[in-house]
C-alpha cells in the first residue's frame, strides 16, 4: 500500500472529463447534477483507495464508478417520470439502457464542445473564466477564490449566475457550425488568454496554484490545436505566446516567493524546451493571412526570450508594439512600447512620450518614468518610484520598487529593465 | 497483543471538497495506513460511502439515511493490533480525518470472546 506514487492531479484532470461527458449526456440544465456525480465519484475513490490502496487502473476504476452512479441517477429519474410524472402527463417514456460513453474519443469531443458552451458570447468574460476553471480544469471553489484573491461566496455567486445563464439561454453542448467556428473561437481563446494571465500575473501567494492555472490554459489551447476544425493560426499564436512566457516560470520567482525582474533572472533557469515549442507554434501560426493580437504578442514574447540586448531586438519590439497598439490599445502595452522606444531612441525621448500619457493612477506609469530617469537623474528617479510605491497594493511589487529606491540611494548603477518578468 | 477498532466520525459528512483536496486526503490516508502496516499492526479497514445507506428501525421500518437527523456520521473504520490502548491512541492521532474540526476518532477494544473480555 502506498508504494505506488499517486498520479499528480489525477482527480482534477478526470473531474473535467467526467463532468463534460455527463453534462453532454444530461444536457446543460443538469450541469449541477453532473458536477455532483463527479465529486461523489472522487469521494468514493478516496475512501476506497485510501483504505485499500490504488486499483490497478485508477482511471478505468473512476470511469466505472462514475458510469454506475450516472446510470443510478438516470434510473431513479426514470422511475420518477414513469411512476409519478407519467400518470400526470399521460406520456409514454421508454427507458433504454443508458449509454454513458467514457471512451477517449467522446471525452475529447465532450470537452471541446463544453469549451464552446462555457465560452458562449452571452456569458460575461469573468464568469467564463470562473466556469472554465471549475468545469474544464476541475479547480475547487477555494482554489478559484484564491486565484482571484476573493472569497468563496463571491465565486459561488458568480458561478451560480453563470450556470443560470447557461440554462436560460438553453445553450446546446455542441460544436458551432463550421461557418461560425472562427467567430466563436475568438471568445474561447480570449478566455484561455485570461486564464493564463490570471495565473501568470496573479497576486496569489500560492505559486504552485499560479503555475497550474497557466498549465491548464496551455492544455486547453493545445486541445484546440490538436483538433482539425479549431487548429487556426490565432490558436497557434496564443499557444506560442504562452510557451514563451511560461519558459521563465522557474526564473521569475526567488526562493522566498519574491518577484525577480527580467534583467536579474538567471537565464540558465529559462526552459529552452518551452522556448523551442513556442517557436514551433509561432511558425504554425503563420499559415494564414490574418495577424491577430496574439501573433504580435507572441512575436514580442519571442524577442523577450532573447537575452542579448541588440539594437535589432528593440527595433523589432518597438515595431511590434506599434502594430499591437493600432489593433488593441492598453495602458500596459503603451508603457511597454515606451520602454522599447527609449531603448531605440534614448531615455529622454521615452520620458517625453511617457509624460504625454499622463496615467497618474497607474503605478507602472511612475515606475517606468522612474526607470527611464535612473541613468539620467537619481533624484527624479527616486521621486517617481516613490509615487509608484504609493499606488501599488501587492506586496511583491512593492518589494521590487523598494529595492530600486534603496539601490539608487546607495549610488548603485544598474541597467534599466522592462516591466516584464 | 490486543485488537482495537478506530472509528472515524465526521461532523459534517456532506461537505463538498475540490477534487484536488479529495486527492490530498486520499494520499494522507494511504500514508497513514501505510505507516501502521509497516509496523505490521494493520488488521483491516474500510471506508463507508453514503451511497446505498439505510437505517433499519424498530418495527423493521427502513429509511434512507443516516441523513439530516444526526450531526455526526461514521465515515469509516480500521482495525489495528496494539500492545495497549495507548499505542492504539497514538495510531489514531495520525488519522487525517482529525484535520477536520469537529471530527473524532473513537478507539475501542475488540472483545476477544475468551470469557474474560
Amino acid at each position: 500500500m502506498g508504494q505506488q506514487e499517486i498520479i499528480p492531479h489525477l482527480f482534477r484532470t478526470e473531474y473535467s472529463k467526467i463532468v463534460s461527458v455527463l453534462c453532454k449526456r444530461f444536457g446543460i440544465d443538469q450541469i449541477e447534477m453532473a458536477e455532483d456525480i463527479s465529486s461523489d465519484t472522487f469521494l468514493t475513490a478516496a475512501q476506497s483507495w485510501g483504505m485499500n490502496g490504488l486499483p490497478a487502473n485508477p482511471t478505468a476504476w473512476l470511469y466505472r464508478v462514475a458510469k454506475n452512479k450516472a446510470i443510478n441517477h438516470l434510473q431513479r429519474k426514470h422511475v420518477f417520470e414513469s411512476k409519478i410524472s407519467l400518470p400526470l402527463k399521460k406520456e409514454a417514456i421508454e427507458f433504454q439502457e443508458e449509454e454513458i460513453d467514457l471512451s477517449p474519443g467522446n471525452i475529447n469531443d465532450s470537452q471541446l464542445q463544453m469549451m464552446f458552451t462555457i465560452c458562449h458570447p452571452s456569458i460575461s468574460p469573468e464568469a467564463q473564466v470562473g466556469l472554465s476553471l471549475r468545469i474544464l480544469c476541475g479547480f475547487g471553489i477555494d482554489e478559484i477564490a484564491d486565484a482571484f484573491l476573493t472569497n468563496r461566496e463571491t465565486i459561488n455567486k458568480r458561478l451560480f449566475r453563470a450556470r443560470e445563464k447557461l440554462r436560460e439561454e438553453k445553450i446546446k453542448i455542441e460544436m458551432p457550425p463550421p461557418a461560425h467556428i472562427e467567430k466563436r473561437l475568438e471568445s474561447v481563446i480570449t478566455t484561455i488568454y485570461l486564464l493564463f494571465n490570471e495565473g501568470y500575473y496573479s497576486l496569489s501567494q500560492d505559486s504552485t496554484l499560479r503555475k497550474d492555472l497557466c498549465l491548464e490554459a496551455m492544455r486547453l489551447c493545445y486541445m484546440l490545436v490538436e483538433n482539425k476544425s479549431t487548429n487556426k493560426p490565432a490558436v497557434n499564436a496564443l499557444l506560442s505566446l504562452m510557451c514563451f512566457h511560461a519558459s521563465r516560470f522557474d526564473a521569475r520567482e526567488g526562493k522566498n516567493g519574491e518577484t525577480i525582474l527580467y534583467d536579474e533572472q538567471d537565464t540558465s533557469l529559462w526552459d529552452t524546451d518551452l522556448i523551442s515549442k513556442g517557436a514551433y507554434f509561432l511558425h504554425c501560426a503563420t499559415s494564414g493571412k490574418d495577424i491577430s493580437t496574439y501573433h504580435l504578442e507572441a512575436a514580442i514574447a519571442y524577442w523577450n526570450t532573447q537575452k542579448t540586448d541588440s539594437p535589432e531586438k528593440w527595433e523589432n519590439v518597438l515595431e511590434l508594439y506599434d502594430r499591437l497598439l493600432k489593433i488593441k490599445n492598453s495602458p500596459i502595452a503603451a508603457l511597454n512600447r515606451i520602454f522599447a522606444l527609449s531603448k531605440v531612441k534614448g531615455p529622454e525621448i521615452g520620458i517625453k512620450v511617457a509624460e504625454k500619457l499622463n496615467l497618474t493612477d497607474n503605478p507602472f506609469y511612475f515606475s517606468l518614468i522612474g526607470e527611464l530617469y535612473t541613468p539620467i537623474d537619481n533624484n527624479k528617479a527616486v521621486e517617481h518610484f516613490q509615487k509608484a510605491l504609493k499606488l501599488l497594493s501587492a506586496e511583491s511589487g512593492k518589494q521590487v520598487i523598494q529595492r530600486k529606491i534603496e539601490k539608487l540611494s546607495s549610488g548603485h548603477q544598474f541597467p534599466t529593465s522592462p516591466l516584464i518578468n | 497483543m490486543d485488537e482495537f477498532i478506530l472509528i472515524f466520525r465526521h461532523e459534517d459528512g456532506g461537505k463538498v471538497a475540490s477534487p484536488e483536496q479529495i486527492q490530498v486526503w486520499m494520499k494522507q490516508t494511504m500514508d497513514w495506513i501505510g505507516g501502521i502496516t509497516a509496523k505490521n499492526k494493520f488488521v483491516s479497514g474500510t471506508g463507508l460511502p453514503f451511497a446505498d445507506a439505510r437505517v433499519v428501525r424498530h418495527n423493521k421500518m427502513v429509511t434512507n439515511g443516516p441523513f439530516g437527523e444526526i450531526k455526526e456520521t461514521i465515515g469509516g473504520f480500521i482495525m489495528v493490533k496494539a500492545d495497549s490502548v495507548d499505542e492504539a491512541v497514538e495510531f489514531a492521532k495520525g488519522c487525517p480525518v482529525l484535520q477536520g474540526e469537529g471530527n473524532t476518532v473513537e478507539v475501542r477494544k475488540i472483545a476477544k470472546n475468551d470469557g474474560v473480555h
